[in-house]
């Protein structure tokens, strides 16, 4: 296929997920780097626009840079599908497998790629069989600390650590305020790390991973998006063999998902030097302050460049 | 399988915080941060969204043809000057049509002492500014305006809360704060109010307790703020005298504006004795120079021409059917919850059923579709003489009823009435006092946790 000139790129940000804010500032960041690169670029919010922009605008391609439900759970690119329109990023079924924790983590485990131990339980559980007796459960099961996290979700909205049993119920009540499913994991302690990656039509390449180092405590929402309080290493701080072990890690994961484009996965590098699988992000952040633009540009890519590569190579998958 | 990772063991690249500034701002930008519940916030300008949550006064009731004509005269005629600088003071034909609104509070002043300003909110900023060292005590009700607190943490005030009742401030124990303080050796600069429909807590200081207050303030050689943008909104009576009439020498007052004409004018006035005058003078040409001439020379030609005291009456009447609608629907669907009743203002401030929390429970509002302010927010520090679990706002929640229709009112309760049963079902699963208590190593860490400006 000739590259087009000036491809027609229609972005879908914001939608009515707790990640909206997120979400359009991912959207903004993207389309001006598109634009940067020569392409022809609209933002539109998830709403009934959407599918006139389809109509109207005939982009040559979609770019859903929605986080949270809905975004990353496929039923937005099950629509691109039914639309007939190129779209960047995973196809609905591998969305749907790895939007949702307990699953991504079934399927990279079973693509050999270790993941903490953990028990996914919706609310109605605890409800029916007892809440105190079966977090006890747990706790013997899994140990402390403790992660608790919204089966599915995003940007660390929900997430807790908890490393004192009185503070369990709470958090239990903090993640269900996001969902009726939660996560509960082992907690493992260590380097946080980001692997990136990008498919130009050759293969899936990991760009340089990024270290995490908050300034004490998690890598939660304030952490994240409060510029300044949380210090990136790019690249991540490894031995080369570690380092060689996440990246053969993330590909694993990538392919045992069946993700296309563009994808993130998060790590935790124990202090023996394992790397235990976290989650994976079909629609990763891409905002100023987002881990695989950082990636990018310490692999020395420009960012409209690489963008557009990225909406060049779906245009030619189709 | 590529990779193009230029990494070289022993050799790593320095960190990068994403902001080379990251240690250069001042001490007073601590709590500028975002936080997750801010961002929640973005959902609740979308159109599936019942917003309870904004502030926005409604436009609606607004003639726009005859504010046009103002517009388009006042530039064909005037524009040379509208669109010139002003006075650092403000226009002074419009401070003397201010002492005109704010007689109908029973307040007689000068127009010299009159400064205007970029909506009241400035007039906070410089009051602030010229009396708060890092350190200094302002008190203010609890709850109080989140606005004021930004400001006050801005200026590194210390703020102690008063509790009120419904009858607002309650002088007794105004009074043993303001006397525990002073035994303590602290200096409390001035005493923060909104005396009429409370933002947030929907209630207003009575009759008798406004000289009491002023007395007490008197005895303790402080100053009083008394802040009132909503005093003309009253539903059931007449204004009452604003605490600036009862005791001229002791009160800064400040006026808006923006709930009785057009917020997006930014027109607001300090009314302060003229030695504070000169100073806020002074601050505000520091500041900004001068207010905008082009909004002053409007707002000056809408009260000249155009009939603002029914304006008001148009605009008290649109409140007080949207007030009956939140409180109907309250009454119908909130049975377990208790509220205020606002006689005037766009507010209620609503406690939940036990156990409940107002902050946590938030993303659960937003997967259904109903926002609100919760209670936290309008607490900077702690409240004197009550139990800090009943007192930090966690139980409670604002609603506001100034911008929605009154049906999309009562299906932005029926939602919240789900938000909080589901709660309570959660809650009741693991127990009603669970509670994370914060991020553990982490202490004190909390963003803005209101939504900005424009939300509706």
């Amino acid at each position: 296929m000739t590259a087009l000139t000036h491809p027609r790129v229609l972005i879908v940000a914001g939608g009515l997920t707790h990640e909206r804010e997120i979400s359009v500032r991912s959207g903004r960041r993207v389309a001006d780097m598109l634009r940067s690169a020569g392409c022809d670029v609209h933002v539109s919010d998830l709403d009934e626009r959407v599918l006139a922009e389809l109509q109207d605008h005939r982009p040559d391609v979609v770019w859903p840079l929605l986080h949270g439900a809905t975004g990353e759970d496929g039923s937005v690119r099950e629509v691109l599908e039914l639309a007939g329109v190129p779209y960047v990023g995973s196809v609905p079924t591998a969305c749907r497998h790895t939007w949702d924790k307990p699953i991504a983590k079934a399927v990279v485990q079973r693509a050999g790629v270790p993941t903490p131990e953990s028990v996914a339980l919706p609310h109605s559980v605890f409800r029916e069989l007892g809440a105190a007796d079966l977090l006890e459960m747990l706790r013997a099961r899994l140990g402390m600390p403790l992660a608790v996290k919204p089966a599915r979700g995003g940007s660390a909205l929900g997430v807790s650590v908890v490393e004192d049993p009185a503070q369990l119920p709470g958090a239990m009540v903090d993640c269900f305020a996001y969902g009726d499913e939660a996560l509960v994991e082992r907690a493992v302690t260590g380097r946080e790390v980001a692997a990136s990656v990008v498919d130009l039509g050759e293969g899936p390449t990991v760009l340089p991973l990024v270290e995490i180092q908050t300034a004490g405590g998690p890598y939660d929402y304030d952490a994240r998006y409060n510029t300044g309080r949380t210090e990136y290493f790019v690249p991540a701080r490894l031995d080369e063999e570690t380092r060689d072990v996440v990246v053969e890690h993330a590909l694993a994961a990538y392919r045992g998902l069946g993700l296309r484009d563009i994808a993130r996965f998060d790590f935790i590098v124990d202090s023996r030097g394992v790397p235990w699988f976290l989650e994976a992000n079909v629609a990763p952040g891409m905002t100023e302050v987002s881990l695989l633009p950082q990636a990018a540009q310490g692999a020395g890519h420009d960012l409209g460049k690489l963008y557009r590569q990225l909406v060049e190579a779906a245009i030619s998958h189709g | 399988m590529q990779h193009d990772i230029n990494h070289a063991a022993g050799n790593h690249a320095a960190g990068n915080r994403l902001d080379q500034w990251a240690d250069h701002y001042a001490a007073r930008t601590a709590g500028m941060s975002a936080s997750e519940i801010r961002a929640l916030f973005s959902v609740a300008s979308r159109p599936e969204v019942v917003s309870l949550a904004g502030g926005m006064p409604n436009l609606a009731a607004l003639p726009m043809d005859a504010v046009g004509h103002l517009a388009a005269d006042l530039l064909g005629d005037h524009g040379t000057t509208a669109l010139q600088y002003g006075s650092g003071q403000g226009d002074p034909l419009l401070r003397e049509a201010i002492l005109d609104v704010m007689e109908l509070e029973q307040i007689s002043g000068h127009a010299d002492d009159v400064v205007v300003t970029t909506g009241s909110q400035q007039a906070l900023d410089l009051v602030t500014r010229i009396f708060i060292d890092p350190g200094d005590v302002i008190v203010a009700e609890a709850p109080s305006y989140v606005g004021a607190l930004g400001v006050f943490k801005a200026y590194q005030a210390d703020v102690v809360h008063v509790p009120m009742d419904a009858d607002g401030l309650v002088p007794e124990l105004l009074d043993a704060t303001l006397g525990r303080l002073a035994g303590e050796g602290r200096k409390v600069k001035f005493l923060y109010t909104v005396p009429n429909f409370h933002n947030p807590a929907g209630v207003t200081l009575s009759p008798e307790r406004r000289p009491q207050v002023l007395q007490i303030a008197r005895r303790h050689g402080v100053l009083v703020l008394e802040d009132n943008p909503y005093g003309l909104l009253g539903f059931d009576s007449g204004p009452l005298p604003a605490l600036r009439s009862l005791d001229p020498e002791q009160v800064v007052y400040l006026g808006s504006f923006s709930k009785t004409f057009a917020p997006g004018l930014r027109v607001g006035w300090a009314l302060a004795p003229h030695a504070v005058r000169d100073k806020l003078v002074l601050a505000s040409e520091s500041a900004i120079l001068c207010p905008s001439a082009f909004s002053q020379a409007l707002v000056r030609r809408y009260l000249e021409q155009h009939d603002w005291r029914h304006q008001i009456k148009l605009y008290r009447e649109l409140y007080r059917e949207r007030r009956d609608a939140m409180l109907a629907a309250l009454e119908d669907l909130m049975p377990r919850s208790s509220w205020t009743v606002p006689d005037g203002g766009f507010y209620v401030w609503l406690q939940l059923p036990e156990g409940l929390d107002a902050k946590a429970m938030l993303p659960r509002a937003v997967t259904e579709r109903v926002a609100y302010v919760p209670g936290t927010a309008f607490y900077a520090g702690r409240t004197d003489g009550a139990d800090d679990a009943t007192h930090d706002g966690r139980s409670h929640m604002r609603l506001s009823y100034c911008y929605p229709e009154p049906e999309r009112i009562r299906e932005g309760v029926r939602r919240l009435a789900a938000v909080v049963d589901g709660e309570l079902t959660v809650r009741g699963t693991f127990g009603a006092d669970a509670t994370t208590g914060g991020i553990p190593g982490v202490p004190g860490r909390q963003g803005v946790e209101s939504p900005g400006p424009d939300l509706q």
